[in-house]
């Protein structure tokens, strides 16, 4: 095996041998999703009557929840870069002879297939808010999570290593899922959305990640396929490269 | 046969010349101690010879490569024992063992058996399969040394490597470096910065003293001891002003002074000079009570080149991430 290819596998084993472990974690990341989707979806479902969609309002957001479980799980693994080097780890990775790529991509990679897993736990829910999903949707959705996850594991890890320290991480991370997730159109069709709102959202490349799978699950998006993919594989190329530079830096 | 040299090597941060124009040849199979105050460049030095940190100016080879230019052959050939715990706590032991062989390509027929030898060698067999968040501070240090000897390196780097660990736990590790740079035959050269002076005087072949970034002396510990001249009597009697007196003349004593009643003699040249002590209280009819004679220890060394006392940080950097670690359950 080529020795970079053999480091990513090692540094997204680690990852995985890692999050086999911490079952009650992944127990308890998939509780906000699970609460937004049918406790605020259930609730507002009843009193909220889609225009635009006509499968119901908690069919209309799951794509939505499933974006925000990849973006919750990926922004964590991101930073969990802030722990390895808190902890000491990061310094046996950065002296090992591998490339900073190869270091960068098998974080990314760990933390993609984390939230893929979780993000599959979700869409398993879809016949509960009456989506019936065929075996080539849910092989199609995947590739979308998976280039999702990768951006924002990208994100997550150029943002962690941009801070100093890792207190107060924890309010930054909260000041960075919700506004992403709400600026999404996870949760309302942006069309019919205030042109304040819409120009911020439309600056954000989670909106078109939850349009791509609202494209593959409910069969109906906001904007061009092709134009939606594009940009999540832009965003996703763009914060691996921006965080490998990041990394070769020394000082 | 050289390990490591370096060529005028310089890191400047802004103002500050952490490492100044440094030249230090380091040969084969030595056991080499960088001794010096809190701040000297030990650990910036070390940095730039494992490649994680680029200097200002200069350069160095370390194992006949050159830091720039070949920095990943450079860290295939080393080995590194950091200051601060870099294990990963929420893996076993064996996993970080076997992480480590796999990032430094160990081929897969080999790891098995690599891992049962350093573990063995470290003795940590029995314990290899629990996590390392149940290890004690020596264990995790025995740990990393293993882990670092795992890829079979020819340079062994080791900051501070028995910091924040008990008398007995510092003597089991040098016992293991020395058998290992013995076993090695030449293949093993180590390089350790310490503050602690017995480590260096009993563990090291050679030692440099560093301060602010330069080298003052470099020498072996033995070499550094018998330079310094440094040798006290101690004597106890009742009436010390009378030999203080007798003696203050005498051109092979070059202090006298008298300290809550015990006369301290400070010996420029050793010779028959204690013997003469005795022939002069005879004649003067003084007696002795108590007699002792003080050999430099590396702490009158240090303290004679730098002009201070080495101090202990209040916590260091092992011992608070120990705590840190310990505390994230």
């Amino acid at each position: 095996m080529n020795k970079e290819i053999k480091a990513v596998y090692t540094i997204w084993l680690r990852e995985m041998t890692k999050f086999s472990r911490e079952r009650v974690s992944i127990a308890s990341s998939l509780v906000t999703p699970i609460l937004w989707l049918f406790v605020f979806g259930g609730g507002m479902g009843i009193n909220v009557r889609m225009g635009v969609m006509g499968t119901g309002y908690s069919a209309f957001i799951f794509p939505g929840i499933i974006g925000m479980t990849l973006l919750m799980t990926s922004i964590r693994s991101g930073i969990s870069i802030i722990w390895d080097r808190d902890f000491g780890f990061l310094k046996e990775i950065m002296v090992a002879p591998i490339s900073r790529i190869s270091i960068v991509l098998g974080k990314a990679l760990g933390g993609a297939t984390t939230a893929i897993i979780e993000g599959l736990f979700i869409l398993l829910l879809a016949f509960i808010v009456g989506i019936h999903l065929s075996a080539i949707q849910m092989i199609l959705v995947i590739p979308v999570m998976f280039l999702i996850s990768l951006g924002y594991n990208g994100f997550g890890l150029a943002f962690a290593s941009s801070i100093q320290s890792s207190e107060g991480f924890q309010g930054i991370m909260g000041f960075i899922i919700m506004p992403t997730f709400f600026l999404s159109g996870a949760l309302w069709p942006l069309t019919s959305a205030p042109e304040w709102l819409k120009a911020i959202s439309y600056c954000n490349p989670l909106t078109y990640g939850v349009d791509t799978m609202r494209h593959i699950i409910l069969g109906e998006g906001q904007f061009l396929l092709q134009a939606d993919v594009l940009i999540i594989v832009c965003f996703a190329l763009g914060t691996l490269f921006l965080t490998s530079r990041m990394f070769s830096i020394k000082k | 046969m050289i390990a490591i040299q370096t060529f005028n090597l310089t890191k400047q941060y802004g103002s500050l010349t952490a490492v100044d124009s440094l030249s230090l040849t380091i040969k084969k199979g030595t056991i080499f101690g960088l001794l010096g105050p809190n701040g000297a460049g030990k650990s910036t030095l070390l940095s730039m010879l494992c490649t994680i940190l680029n200097p200002t100016s200069g350069t160095a080879t370390v194992n006949g490569f050159d830091i720039l230019s070949e920095s990943e052959k450079v860290r295939q050939n080393i080995g590194i024992v950091f200051q601060s715990i870099s294990i990963d706590d929420r893996l076993t032991g064996r996993e970080n063992l076997k992480f480590h062989a796999m990032l430094y390509d160990v081929p897969d027929e080999m790891i098995t058996e690599r891992i049962g030898e350093v573990l063995s060698l470290l003795e940590l067999s029995d314990r290899a399969d629990d996590l390392v968040r149940t290890y004690s501070g020596g264990m995790i240090r025995r740990l990393e040394m293993a882990r670092g000897l795992l890829h079979h390196p020819h340079i062994l780097f080791l900051d501070e490597p028995t910091i924040g660990l008990d008398p007995q736990t510092r003597e089991h590790i040098w016992s293991y470096i020395r058998d290992l740079t013995r076993k090695k035959k030449g293949n093993l050269t180590v390089l350790l910065t310490t503050h602690y002076m017995d480590e260096a005087d009993l563990l090291c072949d050679e030692v440099a003293i560093i301060d602010k970034g330069q080298i003052i002396v470099r020498d072996s510990p033995e070499n550094l001891k018998r330079d310094l001249q440094g040798e006290k009597i101690r004597i106890k009697m009742t009436s010390p002003e009378t030999l203080s007196a007798l003696l203050s003349e005498n051109p092979r004593i070059c202090k006298v002074s008298i300290e809550s009643g015990v006369l301290e003699v400070r010996i420029a040249h050793n010779g028959k000079i204690v013997q003469e002590i005795f022939d002069i209280t005879r004649e003067a009819g003084i007696e002795i009570e108590h007699i002792s004679i003080h050999e430099p220890t590396m702490h009158d060394v240090f303290l004679y080149y730098t002009g201070k006392e080495i101090r202990t940080e209040e916590e260091d950097n092992f011992t608070s991430q120990y705590r840190k670690m310990r505390r994230r359950r």
